[in-house]
């Protein structure tokens, strides 16, 4: 314990000293520069040399082998770190596929080589990753892909075409699902492949959502050559790869939504505010009962989510395996995430129905562009159908 | 806070998940139910529990308890609402023993706490009156000054385990009208004190419960629970810690309730398959699993926040009675519904899980109360 508070105390000297100046308090959702990349963007001048500095020091991934450009920190060392820098109000300096899905894909499954030719580059910022797996024919049965990879000496040919790849357009490289036989039982006959977004024959072309924005795209490969070496685990074994990434791939989105931890102990949330701020009475507390009703429901069901989250996660601090509650937090976390938004849209009433121009403000605008998106997160990463399958198959033991 | 069992905390569940099944069959709920069994539990079983230590896990070992708490409770209660066990936790170590550890004197804790802990004593809390409803403060029960003491007068409705209990704290009208928070005090009154009527009351859980009626009991002011007037606070987080028990009691049902429901989807045959491979039953089981996970996680942080008494503690107890009262009902009545025409028959045990989660949902208040004094509690 007493090591843990000198970590704690030399932590927070340090990030004192480094911080930049202008970065404190940033939301790190806004500032595309923290995802890092070739074409990475900085919002401000600091979040540059933020990350440098944090990169150096391998606290970019701090919990990841020093070798491989990591902090090697343990876990305990690593939620310190994290809540010192809650405490500054810092922000992460690198966020992305690379840190939360193929590199700890890389870690378990990687060769020697792979892991020292990405994770290092993933640490410093310098390559942005994204994923292939979807498919315009295969989307919740995932394994009915068809991107072909043809075998041509030491390279594979590959053709095909992939869907919902999250910011393909501002990535370098693509981790992808390809069909190496198309003999095998469906399952058996895929590999998993890493590929440059650089080469001949890779083309990308955004999708428009229905809330305005284009974060997804699709990408399109033609005969585009990729060496064997950049076949992850075995080849026709990338079904066991690509289960293991998406349980990554779910973590990271429970805990984007749900909030880790037992914390959030405002006294309000932001969705109880803008409700009394637009439904208020005159003591200031939601004057309409059904949506106060709803307003408390989603706060005690984010709660009772966090304490969830909080649980699975003492239980893998004390070293137990992941416990089946942990199969939950896709579905759920999403799930309460859309609800807040459809309640925000609600609690906003006529306000909340602007799309751009004058006679909103900004952030409504915000508000109802984010509620469009947020009937995304119970489809992708997989529906909530399909884990609500996996969970009465895996957990429960119901019979195909 | 740590939401994970500690070695400690695994081997009493372990205890207690032995105990149940060696003597604590859904069986024998119903015989007591059937024969109309007069003290309604097994009095031999609730001494065995006094000598596991049980009934005093939440008590300072100054009046022979362990000097444990909530966290250690909440896995016993959690063992005994598996297969739904009348014994009296909620009224005599929940209700009637929480009052007398926040409020009670010395002496009073001396006379009334040990025998309680060795399962000598049955006590009990007398607040619940016909048109309360879930307003603790609304108590028409009066008290009138009568020399130094005071004669009680009125009705309370469903005591727990009234019938059986050794004594009362009764919930009375000092001062104020019938709503006010201010005006209320808990008094002891013993059995068999002159003007005190007990009925046994029979509802639909087949648990205890008695109608008491006050006509002038005379009580003095040693037995006053606290200070006089000043009863409202101290009673809510006597309630606040006994909700917290029963979702204890409550999850261990739900738990069941959906094992005996998972175990039919398997082995019932329709159309030549085992109904559980349909998809429409296999998506709302994945719910029942969802909603079970969630209440066992608010469950042990509610309970470790007992211990732990942190300011925000009656907004996690509204948090957890809400979160189990809606995911104890959704799960009992998913079990009627997927046990199909047996599931409607007294014969199978579903129908004691539908009838308790419904009884304990109303207890303390269901969902909706809780989401509104969630809301109060959070300025909104």
């Amino acid at each position: 314990m007493a090591e843990l508070e000198t970590f704690r105390r030399e932590t927070r000297d340090w990030l004192t000293k480094n911080a930049p100046p202008d970065i404190a308090g940033l939301p790190a959702n806004d500032l595309e520069g923290t995802w890092g990349g070739r074409k990475a963007t900085f919002a401000v001048p600091g979040m540059k040399t933020w990350l440098l500095r944090m990169a150096e020091r391998g606290w970019t991934a701090p919990t990841w082998p020093r070798e491989y450009g990591g902090g090697g920190l343990s876990p305990a060392e690593g939620k310190v770190l994290t809540q010192e820098m809650a405490k500054l109000r810092l922000p992460p300096p690198l966020i992305g596929f690379g840190l939360t899905m193929i590199g700890p894909t890389l870690l378990q499954y990687g060769s020697e080589e792979q892991k020292r030719e990405h994770l290092g580059r993933i640490c410093r910022g310098e390559i942005r990753w994204c994923q292939g797996y979807s498919e315009p024919g295969a989307g919740s049965d995932l394994a009915s892909l068809q991107t072909k990879a043809v075998r041509d000496g030491d390279d594979f040919l590959i053709t095909g075409t992939k869907i919902w790849t999250s910011y393909a357009d501002k990535a370098d490289w693509i981790f992808a699902l390809v069909r190496t036989d198309p003999t095998a039982k469906k399952q058996d006959g895929i590999t998993f492949l890493l590929i440059d977004m650089q080469t001949p024959g890779v083309s990308v072309r955004p999708i428009l959502l229905i809330s305005g924005k284009s974060p997804f795209c699709e990408t399109h490969f033609e005969d585009v050559r990729v060496p064997v070496r950049n076949v992850v685990h075995k080849i026709n074994a990338g079904w066991t790869v690509a289960k293991s990434l998406l349980g990554h791939e779910r973590s990271m989105i429970a805990d984007a939504f749900g909030g880790g931890g037992g914390g959030q102990r405002t006294r309000m949330s932001a969705l109880a505010s803008l409700a009394c701020e637009h439904v208020g009475g005159a003591d200031g507390r939601i004057a309409d009962a059904v949506l106060r009703d709803r307003v408390a429901l989603e706060d005690m069901d984010t709660r009772a989510f966090s304490f969830t989250v909080q649980r699975a996660k003492d239980s893998a601090k004390a070293g137990h395996r992941p416990g089946p509650e942990s199969s939950i937090f896709k579905v759920y976390a999403t799930e309460l995430n859309m609800r807040r938004h459809e309640l925000m849209v609600q609690a906003l009433g006529p306000a909340g129905l602007g799309w751009e121009g004058p006679g909103f403000s900004g952030s409504d605008l915000e508000t109802t562009r984010d509620w469009l998106r947020s009937r995304g997160n119970s489809i992708e990463g997989g529906t909530s159908e399909v884990q609500l399958n996996i969970i009465a198959k895996r957990v429960l033991g119901l019979p195909d | 806070m740590e939401l994970i069992l500690t070695e400690d905390q695994e081997l009493l569940a372990k205890t207690a998940a032995d105990f149940v099944s060696e003597h604590s069959p859904v069986s024998r709920v119903r015989k007591l139910r059937d024969t109309k069994d007069p003290v309604g539990f097994s009095r031999a079983l609730w001494k065995h529990m006094a000598e596991l230590g049980w009934l005093g896990i939440p008590f300072p070992e100054s009046v022979g308890g362990a000097g444990m708490g909530f966290a250690e409770l909440a896995v016993v209660l959690e063992a005994l609402g598996r297969t739904l066990a009348p014994e009296p936790f909620l009224s005599s170590v929940l209700l009637a023993g929480q009052a007398l550890r926040l409020g009670g004197s010395e002496a009073q804790q001396r006379e009334w706490l040990a025998p309680l802990v060795n399962g000598d004593c049955i006590l009990t809390v007398a607040y619940q009156e016909t048109h309360s409803r879930y307003d603790l403060h609304r108590v028409a029960t009066r008290a009138e000054k009568s020399g130094n003491g005071w004669r009680l007068s009125g009705e309370k409705t469903q005591v727990l385990d009234g019938h059986v209990a050794d004594a009362l704290i009764v919930v009375a009208r000092t001062s104020g009208g019938e709503r006010d928070l201010r005006g209320l005090t808990l008094f002891l009154v013993p059995k068999g004190a002159p003007g005190l009527e007990i009925t046994r009351q029979w509802r639909v859980d087949s648990r205890n419960a008695a109608l008491v009626k006050l006509s002038g009991v005379a009580v003095g002011p040693s037995e006053v629970i606290g200070a006089v007037d000043q009863a409202g606070e101290l009673f809510e987080k006597v309630v606040d810690r006994a909700t917290v028990g029963l979702c204890a009691e409550m999850l261990g049902s739900m738990e069941e309730a959906a094992a005996i429901t998972f175990k039919y989807l398997k082995t019932r045959i329709q159309f030549g398959v085992p109904i559980g491979s349909f998809q429409a039953l296999k998506h709302r089981a994945a719910r029942m699993y969802i909603e079970l996970e969630l209440s066992r996680s608010t469950v042990m942080a509610a309970a470790r926040a007992v211990d732990e008494d942190p300011p925000e503690l009656p907004k996690l107890a509204s948090l957890v009675k809400a979160r189990c009262s809606d995911a104890g009902v959704l799960i009992a009545n998913e079990a009627v519904q997927m046990h199909g025409g047996v599931g409607m028959t007294d014969e199978y045990d579903v129908g004691f899980y539908l009838k308790r989660a419904r009884v304990a949902e109303i207890t303390f208040g269901d969902a909706a109360h809780h989401r509104a004094r969630w809301a109060r509690l959070s300025g909104y």
